[in-house]
């Protein structure tokens, strides 16, 4: 299938993939909310944030350049951040040739300071999502009190998005094929209406077909006794190893924080 | 084909840290009040079909997102989709649809962010169905037929990324990352454009869902929707005067900041009012000027920490405008259930 369509869960059989996903996803959390309650500037704490992570996936068993590489999705949003360096006031570190625009050095540092925040919190939920299995989320989401509907909603989802994926391809398949470009022949170009045209209505048919689909679906579940109820497994209980692998990195976060507050 | 569109609208699956920490738990605490808004309608509505039909709609959306089409300058524009939901099942069908397609972009493919997924949510989910929704029921009603079938559509998908995008900005700017002098105009811009994609792409997947189908578009409003238009009118309401109120200031700031740009030092010869007429025939040097400064001191009030205080106050109304129609909402429940 796809390089699109995989997902980032790794299982390594780690401590971390053992523990209780509950546990997991509250201390996930706890770490994004602790960073970004991080005053800007404090590169000392992003630097212990950054530590917390790595061990995070050698603990994990994980390839810690991977979660790096994973974290580098935010660079694409520093571009809504970046005309932070011109317009934060301070001392001008350097002024554009031409424009005459100054770059401050505060504004350097709130520039700075928001993208390493992001890829840090990038990070600990990258450790999470290749610790953690999809379905093990979704319960763990539906234990944290999220509707049991909409957990189940999104059960759903994950069960027909490969199916769907699919049907998508054979649908953008049928549609280069009949797209054809004979070898050294110029493609004769078409407007933008035409293939949005075409690709409309391959959305609509697939539309169409999921709808058909999902009546198909529920009447195979009627068949089978469903009655607008969905039963999950009972919970397991925590355990204290499971608060122990949850705690012990959000309490070194929360002294973290404390510190940059403390002392920034 | 089947690729990642490299034209994935900006600030939509948003990671972590681009928006603050309280803003981001406000999105959170909004998001979860109309998500059980959406789930009592779609409830009465769909009964117990509403988890199979949305979950498969959701994976639907989200395969149809992958469905790229090349446009010019080699990049390719793909749907978004929540106008798309939202005119087919219906906004609160198309919020939750929207949620979980958002939910699974983040969980399981590491597209976007936990902490802002309610932002993200409110941002590509709740928007983008209930404007494609209401822009597309008005035109509807203003014009019957096919044509204003097709063109409420377009007018909903256009301006639910238009509209997302604004919300988009006001959220950047609330947290600091992003001036929304500068914001503003920019997402606005980007998506106006992205904005046409989605319409044209809309349009068509709904012309084929008419001809192949009439039955599920053509319908007038479904039972259960009709107390959620009134919710609607205050969503759209509350959503309107969050928006206007940056509107009202940035727009006459960003355009002097243009002026002041690209204006030579020597052209710089301000009238003392805006639409002053120049005693000579200076063509070039009114272009320069005149025309932007309406109100040469109107900025600057505005902007600042009374700008971003109102948006604050217009945040706040949205969320007790929530809370007050949640309330009613459980109300009428009671009275219904206390019927015989």
């Amino acid at each position: 299938m796809n390089s699109h369509l995989i997902d980032v869960y790794a299982d390594t059989g780690s401590v971390l993939h053992t523990a209780d996903p509950r546990a997991k996803v509250s201390a996930v959390l706890l770490l994004i909310v602790i960073v970004g309650l991080t005053p800007m500037g404090a590169f000392g704490a992003y630097v212990g944030f950054f530590a917390l992570a790595m061990a995070g996936a050698l603990v994990g068993r994980l390839d810690p350049l991977l979660i790096v590489r994973r974290s580098l999705i935010a660079l694409p949003f520093a571009l809504a951040a970046i005309l932070l360096i011109f317009t934060v006031p301070g001392p001008p570190v350097l002024i554009l040739p031409l424009t005459g625009w100054a770059i401050t050095a505060p504004g350097l540092v709130r520039f700075a300071s928001i993208l390493f925040k992001s890829m840090i919190s990038v990070q600990f939920a990258a450790l999470l999502l290749a610790t953690t299995h999809f379905t093990a989320m979704l319960w763990a989401l539906g234990a944290l009190r999220v509707p049991h509907v909409l957990v189940a909603i999104i059960s759903f989802m994950y069960r027909y998005i490969f199916v769907l994926a699919e049907e998508a391809g054979r649908l953008a398949r049928a549609r280069d094929s009949r797209s054809a470009v004979l070898p050294g022949v110029r493609p004769r170009s078409r407007s933008l209406v035409f293939r949005a045209r075409t690709t409309g209505r391959l959305i609509g048919a697939l539309f169409l077909r999921s709808f058909a689909r999902s009546e198909r679906v529920y009447m195979a579940m009627v068949s089978r006794g469903y009655r607008g109820e969905v039963r999950l497994l009972n919970p397991q209980p925590l355990t204290a190893r499971d608060a122990l692998i949850a705690g012990l990195p959000v309490a070194l976060g929360g002294l973290l924080l404390a510190a940059s507050l403390l002392l920034g | 084909m089947l690729r990642s569109a490299p034209l994935a609208p900006p600030a939509m699956h948003a990671p972590d840290g681009f928006f603050s920490v309280w803003l981001s738990i406000v999105g959170w605490v909004i998001t979860a009040a109309l998500i059980a808004l959406a789930l009592r309608n779609t409830r009465d509505q769909l009964g117990e079909r509403q988890v199979p039909l949305m979950g498969i709609m959701a994976a639907a959306i989200f395969a149809g997102q992958m469905l790229n089409f090349t446009i010019p300058g080699g990049t390719s524009g793909h749907l978004i989709g929540g106008a798309l939901a939202a005119i087919v099942l219906g906004p609160w069908a198309g919020l939750l649809v929207m949620t979980a397609v958002v939910a699974v972009q983040a969980l399981l493919f590491q597209d976007g962010g936990l902490l802002v997924m309610g932002l993200n949510i409110i941002n590509m989910g709740v928007i983008t169905a209930f404007v494609g929704y209401f822009v597309y029921r008005l035109v509807r009603k203003v014009a019957p037929g096919r044509t204003g079938l097709l063109v409420g559509a377009a007018a909903g998908a256009w301006l639910s990324l238009v509209v997302t995008a604004a919300f988009a900005a006001v959220e950047l700017a609330l947290s600091g990352t992003s001036p929304l002098r500068f914001a503003l105009p920019a997402m606005v811009g980007v998506h106006a454009l992205i904005g046409v994609g989605e319409a044209l792409l809309t349009v068509f997947a709904l012309g084929f869902i008419l001809a192949a189908r009439p039955d599920l578009v053509t319908g007038e409003e479904a039972p259960g929707q009709r107390s959620a238009g009134w919710v609607t009118v205050g969503l759209v309401l509350a959503l309107a005067i969050t928006l206007l109120a940056p509107l009202a200031s940035p727009y006459s700031d960003g355009m002097e900041r243009v002026a002041e740009v690209f204006a030579e030092p020597q052209a710089v010869e301000r009238p003392p009012v805006g639409f002053a007429v120049p005693s000579e025939p200076q063509f070039f040097g009114e272009f320069r000027d005149a025309p932007y400064e309406i109100l040469p001191d109107y900025t600057v009030p505005f902007l600042g920490d009374s700008g971003v205080s109102t948006i604050v106050a217009g945040m706040i109304g949205v969320l007790i405008v929530f809370g007050v129609a949640l309330g009613v909402a459980r109300l009428t429940r009671r009275d219904e259930r206390a019927r015989p």
